[in-house]
C-alpha cells in the first residue's frame, strides 16, 4: 500500500533537509479526488454483507429472535446468533493482551448495553441484510439497568487508562490543605462522548484456507493482526490487515470490537468474503467511547497564590464487564508545582459499552476540570490566571523531582499571551463588551500530553537507480503519517522525499507500532531513521572499501549522505552517488533494517511531555446565553517538528475538538432505558466551520536531547487539552457564571444570571 | 424488506389519484422522508414522487403584489430570489438559518411545511410514541425533554415542529394552496399544523390525498419589509434545530407601531403565532416595556413539559430581542450568520 500505487509521487522540487519542511500530504490528491480506497470501498467477488442487530435494551436477556423470518427473506444467507455462532479460539470474556477488551460476540443471550450485537445477518445485498436484521423482532426479559450515578456501582479500580496507576500520592495533601490560606473545592462533570470518525468502523474479510485478509481501518496493525490471529486460532502472520487510509480513528480503531470479529467469523463460516460497515447509530455502543466523569478538585493556596496541595479525584464510568477508566485525575500530576498532590480514581459500573481511549484519553476530560478549577483558584487568590500558573510553574516533575526531558511551557505562555493580547484582560468577569453589546470573555488553559514510545521496526531499501523503498506498518488516520514518516526516512537516506517510495498500512510490513498516544511519528519515525541509517552504513562500507570510489579509504573518517550521494566528511569535493556505488559492487539493492524502542534508563530518568498554552475568546449574548468561541490562540512546544503544516493541522483539530467538548458534544442518554437519544450526526453535535471563526496555532521551537534520538514529541492529542478549560474560563470571564458541567448549555447561562 | 411501489405521476391529478391508495406518501426532495424510511419510522407502501410534476417550481408574482410559490421551489432558490428576499426578508432569513446549505439546495417549500418532528422518541422505534403509533404512549414525557414543547402540548405528545421557514410564514398570514380528491382549497398556514390534543398522529389538517401545490404570501404583508427579523437560538451555528426562535415584524408610522407580527418556533407542535402579543403593540410606542409586555403575553400560556422551563424565559427574551432587531430595521443585505443573535454586522455573504 502506498500513495504511489495510484498516483506518481509528488515532486517537491527542493533539495536539502527534508524534515522541518511544510510538505503537503502525499496522499492528499488521492483523497480530494476520491481515488483513495477506504476499507468499505473494497468489493471482492462474491462478497456478502453483514448487518448486526443491536440490542434496544441496556440490561437483560434476549428471549426470542425470529430467525426464521430473517432467513426467509430473499437474499439472506445466514443469521448468526448465540445458538449457531462458531467457536472462537480466544474466550471473548477474557481480555486480549496487551490492551484488548472483553468483546460481545454472541457468546450468550445476555444484554449488557444498548446497541450490543445480539445477532448478525449475512446476505447477498446490504438491503437484504438490513431487512433481515429488522425482521428478527427481538423480545427481551428486561432488567433494571444502571445508567447514572445513582444506579451504578462504585468500585476501586486496579488501574486506569491503559495500565496507569489509579492512585498517585506525593506528599500529604490533607496537611497541605490544612495549612492553605484558601481552599478551592469544586466539582466538574464531563459527558459521555463517542469518537464518530467520519469513516465508520468497517471490515471486508476474506479467507483463503487458514489465512485471512482484512480490509479495515486500523491504528495498530501488528497488534491487531496478532489479536485477530488469537481469536481465530491462526498465527499472526496468517492475518493480513490492509489499512491504507483511515477516515479518522481517534483511538477507537486501535481496539478490537465485537462486530468486526463476528464479520470475520461469518466469512470463514460461509466461505465467502463478508463486508461490514457500521451504521452511524451502532457507532454508539460496541466500539468504545469517552466515559462520563464526575471530578472533584481541591486546591490549597498560600498568601502568595502558591499551591500548598492539589487533590484531583475522578469518578469515571465503565461497563459492567470490563474496565476502561478515564485516567482524568492523572492530569494533575505533571503540571503544577504543588508540594502535595493526590490523583485518584474511582470506577462506576454502568450498562454502557466499555469506554476506551478517545483522543487524549483522561487528559481531555481531566484537563477540562483541572484547568477550570485552576481558574477558580486564581480567582480566589485575586490573581491573573496566567500569573497564577506561572507562580506554580513546575521546573521539575512535581512529586518525583525528575527533570523534564525538555519543557518550553514558559515560552508557550509568553508567546501565546502576546499574540492573543492577554495583558489587556481585566481580572473581574463581565467587564468586557464588544461594539454590539455582547459580553466578551478571555480564558486560558495549560495544555500537556505525555510522550509514549512504542517499539517499532522498519526496513529501508536503496535501489540500483539511487532511489529508495522504505517500509513500516504505520497508520495514516488523516494526520499525515505517510508524509511525515517519509520525510524522516528521506532525511535518513539523504534523498528527496520524491525519491522515496513509502509503503505502509499493511500488517505484513515491519511493525510500525501503534498510531496512538501521540507517539506514532516518534515511534515509527525512529525505526525509519535507524533503518535508513543502517542502509547508508552498508552503502558507506561498500564505497570506502572500493578502490574505484572517491571515498576509498574514508572508513574511519566517515561520510555524509545528501542528495543521493555520499560525501567524505572532511572533504566534500570527494563524493560518490548511490547508484554508482551499487553498480560497481554489482548490487541490485542494499537493505537496512531497524528495531527501535525507548531506552528504559532514559525513560525513568526524565519526565517527558509536550506542553502548550491555549487562550480563548468567547462572546456571549447577555440575555440569550448563546456562546460563540470567536478566537483561539494556542502555542505549543513539542520537540522537533518534522512537518509544520501537518503539525499545525493537528493543533487546529485538537483545539476545535476542545471547543466541541466545551460547547457542543454530548451523548444524551434516556435514564429509564439507557438508550442514547442522539445517536446520529444531526443531533450529536460537533462544531461546524462557522463555530470556529479564528484558530491560530503557534509552534514554539524546542530541542529535546532525551525523549528520543529524533527529538520528536507528540502533537496529536495535546490540542484538545487546555482548550476546553480555556473556553470554559472565557465563558466565566464573559458572564461571571461558572458552569461546572460540560458542555456549557444556554440554560446554564440563562439560569445562572438574570438578564442584562 | 419494506417493498414499496414507486410512482412518477405526470400531473397533479395523476399524483392525487396515485396517492389515494392507503399507505401512500408524496415524495419531494426526500430530505426528511427518506431518513425516516431508513430508520423504519415511515414504512409507506407506495411512494408518489412529485418532483417531476410540471409547473410547481415557479415563483409567480401576483397582480396585487403578493407572491405564489410553487411547492417544488427549492429552499435555496426562494431564499436567494432577489425580489422575494427584498419583499419578505424575514422569510428569506429564516430559510437561510435552516438545515445546511446542502439540504437547503435540495429541500422543497412544500416539504419544509410537511416535515415531521425531530423528537428523538418519535424517531426511536423502541420508544412509545403516540404520533408514530397512536395510543402507544409518549416516552418523551419524563425523558430527555429539554428541547420539547412549552406551548400547546398535551399529555399525549410534547413534540415540536422543527421548521424555521414556517415561523415567519405564519406570522405573515401565509396561505397554503391544496389540491385533493375533492378539488382545490386553501388553508391558512396557521391552520395547517395541528396541536396534539388527544390525537397527535393527526399532524396536519390535510385530508387524505391532499397535496400542497403552492404557498401564497399576501401583498399587504410586504408593508413589514423594512422592519422584520427572524432570530434563532441554537447550539451550533449551522445544521442545528432551534432551541427557540422568533419572527418579529413591525409596520411603523413615525415612532408608533401601526401593526406587529410575532411568531415563535421550537416551542410547540406548530409554528406559534402570538396574536395577543401582536395586538398589544398595535398603536404603541416601541419601548422596551412594550416589547417585554408583548413577550409576556406571547408566553402567557406556556408551561414546561419536562426539564425545559428555561425555554419559556428564553422564548420571552428572544421575542423581545427579535422585536428590537425588527425595530432597528431589516439589514440591507443578508447577515453573514442569518438569524443569529451574533449577526449584528450585516454585509457579508452568509457562511452558515
Amino acid at each position: 500500500m502506498s500513495p504511489e500505487n495510484a498516483a506518481s509521487p509528488l515532486q517537491y522540487g527542493r533539495a536539502g533537509s527534508n524534515a522541518g519542511q511544510p510538505l503537503t500530504r502525499r496522499d492528499g490528491l488521492l483523497k480530494v479526488t476520491g481515488r483513495a480506497t477506504y476499507a468499505a470501498d473494497n468489493h471482492p467477488d462474491g462478497v456478502l454483507y453483514a448487518v448486526a442487530a443491536g440490542a434496544s435494551i441496556a440490561r437483560g436477556r434476549v428471549t426470542s429472535l425470529d430467525v426464521a423470518a430473517a432467513k426467509a427473506h430473499p437474499g439472506v444467507v445466514e443469521v448468526l446468533t448465540p445458538a449457531n455462532r462458531p467457536p472462537l479460539a480466544h474466550d471473548p470474556d477474557e481480555k486480549m493482551p496487551p490492551f484488548g477488551f472483553r468483546v460481545d460476540v454472541l457468546q450468550d443471550d445476555t444484554v449488557r448495553y444498548v446497541n450490543q450485537p445480539i445477532a448478525m445477518v449475512i446476505a447477498e445485498t446490504l438491503e437484504a441484510a438490513t431487512e433481515g436484521a429488522a425482521l428478527l423482532d427481538p423480545h427481551y426479559e428486561v432488567e433494571s439497568a444502571a445508567v447514572d450515578l445513582e444506579s451504578g456501582e462504585r468500585f476501586a479500580p486496579a488501574a486506569v487508562g491503559v495500565g496507569a496507576a489509579a492512585r498517585t500520592a506525593h506528599g500529604d495533601v490533607e496537611a497541605g490543605l490544612a495549612e492553605a490560606v484558601r481552599v478551592t473545592e469544586v466539582d466538574y462533570e464531563t459527558p459521555p462522548q463517542y469518537h464518530n470518525a467520519m469513516e465508520p468502523h468497517a471490515v471486508v474479510a476474506e479467507w483463503d484456507g487458514d489465512r485471512v485478509t482484512l480490509d479495515m481501518p486500523n491504528q495498530a496493525l501488528a497488534l491487531s493482526a496478532a489479536a485477530y490471529g488469537a481469536y481465530f486460532g491462526i498465527p499472526a502472520e496468517n492475518v493480513l490487515i490492509r489499512s491504507p487510509f483511515l477516515g479518522g480513528g481517534f483511538g477507537s480503531k486501535a481496539i478490537l470490537n465485537g462486530p468486526q470479529i463476528l464479520t470475520i467469523l461469518a466469512a470463514r463460516m460461509l466461505g465467502r468474503p463478508v463486508k461490514l460497515a457500521l451504521p452511524r447509530k451502532q457507532m454508539f455502543g460496541p466500539v468504545g467511547h469517552r466515559g462520563r466523569t464526575w471530578q472533584k478538585l481541591r486546591i490549597g493556596t498560600d498568601g502568595e497564590g502558591r499551591m500548598t496541595a492539589l487533590h484531583h479525584h475522578a469518578l469515571a464510568e465503565t461497563s459492567t464487564f470490563d474496565d476502561f477508566i478515564e485516567p482524568s485525575a492523572n492530569i494533575a500530576l505533571p503540571l503544577y508545582a504543588a508540594p502535595a498532590i493526590l490523583a485518584e480514581h474511582e470506577g462506576l459500573r454502568l450498562n454502557v459499552g466499555t469506554p476506551g481511549p478517545m483522543r487524549a484519553p483522561g487528559a481531555a476530560s481531566g484537563s477540562a476540570a483541572l484547568e477550570a478549577a485552576i481558574d477558580e483558584a486564581a480567582e480566589a487568590c485575586g490573581m491573573d490566571p496566567l500569573a497564577f500558573r506561572l507562580a506554580n510553574y513546575a521546573e521539575t516533575e512535581p512529586g518525583t523531582g525528575r527533570p523534564f526531558s525538555s519543557k518550553t511551557l514558559r515560552e508557550c505562555y509568553a508567546e501565546g499571551a502576546k499574540r492573543f493580547g492577554w495583558s489587556g484582560r481585566p481580572l473581574e468577569p463581565r467587564r468586557m463588551r464588544d461594539e454590539n453589546g455582547f459580553l466578551v470573555g478571555w480564558g486560558m488553559g495549560t495544555a500537556v500530553f505525555h510522550c509514549p514510545h512504542f517499539p517499532a521496526e522498519a526496513r529501508a531499501t536503496l535501489r540500483a537507480d539511487g532511489t529508495a523503498l522504505v517500509e513500516t506498518a504505520g497508520a495514516d488516520m488523516g494526520q499525515g503519517a505517510w508524509t511525515a514518516l517519509a520525510q524522516i526516512a528521506a532525511e535518513a537516506l539523504g534523498l528527496d522525499p520524491s525519491q522515496v517510495e513509502f509503503h505502509s498500512g499493511l500488517s505484513n510490513l515491519p511493525d510500525g507500532g501503534v498510531a496512538g498516544g501521540s507517539g506514532h511519528t516518534a515511534s515509527a519515525g525512529l525505526a525509519l531513521h535507524k533503518a535508513g541509517g543502517d542502509a547508508i552504513a552498508s552503502l558507506a562500507e561498500l564505497a570506502t572499501a572500493d578502490a574505484a570510489s572517491p571515498l576509498f579509504g574514508a572508513g574511519n573518517i566517515g561520510v555524509v549522505a545528501r542528495e543521493g550521494r555520499l560525501y567524505r566528511r572532511d572533504d566534500e569535493t570527494r563524493s560518490d552517488s548511490y547508484a554508482d556505488i551499487l553498480k560497481r559492487a554489482g548490487r541490485a539493492q542494499i537493505v537496512g533494517t531497524a528495531k527501535a524502542a525507548r531506552d528504559p534508563a532514559v525513560a525513568s530518568a526524565y519526565a517527558m511531555f509536550s506542553h502548550g498554552a491555549v487562550f480563548a475568546e468567547v462572546k456571549v449574548d447577555p440575555d440569550l446565553g448563546q456562546v460563540r468561541a470567536t478566537r483561539l490562540v494556542g502555542a505549543f512546544a513539542a520537540g522537533r517538528i518534522i512537518n509544520p503544516r501537518l503539525v499545525q493541522s493537528q493543533y487546529y483539530g485538537g483545539m476545535i475538538w476542545g471547543v466541541s467538548f466545551a460547547l457542543h458534544e454530548e451523548a444524551v442518554t434516556d435514564r429509564r432505558t439507557g438508550r442514547i437519544m442522539n445517536a446520529d450526526l444531526a443531533e450529536y453535535h460537533v462544531p461546524v466551520n462557522a463555530d470556529v471563526p479564528s484558530v491560530e496555532a503557534i509552534l514554539i521551537p524546542e530541542e529535546d536531547a532525551h525523549v528520543n534520538p529524533l527529538g520528536v514529541k507528540g502533537v496529536g492529542e495535546i490540542g484538545i487539552t487546555g482548550t476546553v478549560g480555556a473556553v470554559a474560563n472565557a465563558v466565566w470571564h464573559a458572564t461571571g457564571v461558572r458552569v461546572r458541567r460540560f458542555p456549557v448549555r444556554i440554560e446554564d447561562l440563562v439560569a445562572g444570571r438574570a438578564a442584562g | 424488506m419494506n417493498r414499496f411501489d414507486y410512482i412518477q405521476p405526470a400531473s397533479v391529478a395523476e399524483a392525487i389519484a396515485a396517492v389515494s391508495e392507503p399507505g401512500s406518501v408524496y415524495l419531494g426532495a426526500g430530505t426528511n422522508l427518506l431518513d425516516l424510511m431508513k430508520i423504519g419510522v415511515s414504512r409507506p407502501q407506495r411512494v408518489v414522487d412529485i418532483t417531476r410534476l410540471p409547473g410547481l417550481d415557479r415563483i409567480d408574482w401576483l397582480p396585487d403584489g403578493g407572491v405564489r410559490i410553487g411547492a417544488l421551489v427549492r429552499n435555496s432558490d426562494l431564499a436567494y430570489d432577489e425580489r422575494f428576499a427584498k419583499t419578505f426578508p424575514v422569510v428569506a432569513e429564516a430559510l437561510l438559518s435552516g438545515a445546511s446549505a446542502q439540504l437547503r439546495n435540495a429541500a422543497t417549500v412544500g416539504g419544509n411545511l410537511m416535515q415531521r418532528t425531530r423528537c428523538a422518541y418519535f424517531q426511536d422505534l423502541g420508544s412509545a410514541c403516540n404520533r408514530r403509533v397512536p395510543g402507544s404512549g409518549c416516552d418523551a414525557l419524563g425523558g430527555q425533554s429539554r428541547l420539547h414543547a412549552v406551548l400547546g402540548w398535551s399529555e399525549h405528545c410534547i413534540a415540536t415542529h422543527p421548521s424555521d421557514f414556517c415561523v415567519p410564514l405564519v406570522a405573515l398570514d401565509a396561505m397554503v394552496e391544496v389540491e385533493g380528491p375533492r378539488g382545490t382549497r386553501e388553508i391558512a398556514l396557521d391552520s395547517l399544523h395541528a396541536l396534539p390534543g388527544s390525537t397527535p398522529e393527526q399532524e396536519t389538517t390535510l385530508a387524505a390525498g391532499e397535496l400542497i401545490v403552492a404557498l401564497r404570501l399576501p401583498a399587504e404583508v410586504a408593508s413589514f419589509a423594512d422592519n422584520a427579523r427572524y432570530l434563532k437560538l441554537r447550539e451550533r451555528t449551522s445544521y442545528a434545530f432551534a432551541v427557540v426562535s422568533a419572527a418579529a415584524a413591525l409596520e411603523m408610522e413615525g415612532d408608533t407601531i401601526r401593526a406587529a407580527r410575532i411568531a415563535l418556533g421550537g416551542v410547540a407542535a406548530k409554528p406559534w403565532r402570538a396574536r395577543e402579543a401582536e395586538a398589544s403593540l398595535a398603536g404603541a410606542k416601541p419601548t422596551a416595556e412594550a416589547f417585554a409586555g408583548a413577550a409576556e403575553l406571547a408566553l402567557a400560556e406556556a408551561r414546561p413539559s419536562g426539564a425545559n422551563a428555561f425555554k419559556i424565559e428564553l422564548a420571552r427574551r428572544i421575542v423581545a430581542r427579535a422585536l428590537n432587531f425588527a425595530l432597528a430595521g431589516t439589514p440591507q443585505e443578508m447577515p453573514a450568520l442569518p438569524a443569529s443573535p451574533f449577526s449584528t454586522n450585516p454585509g457579508a455573504y452568509h457562511v452558515a
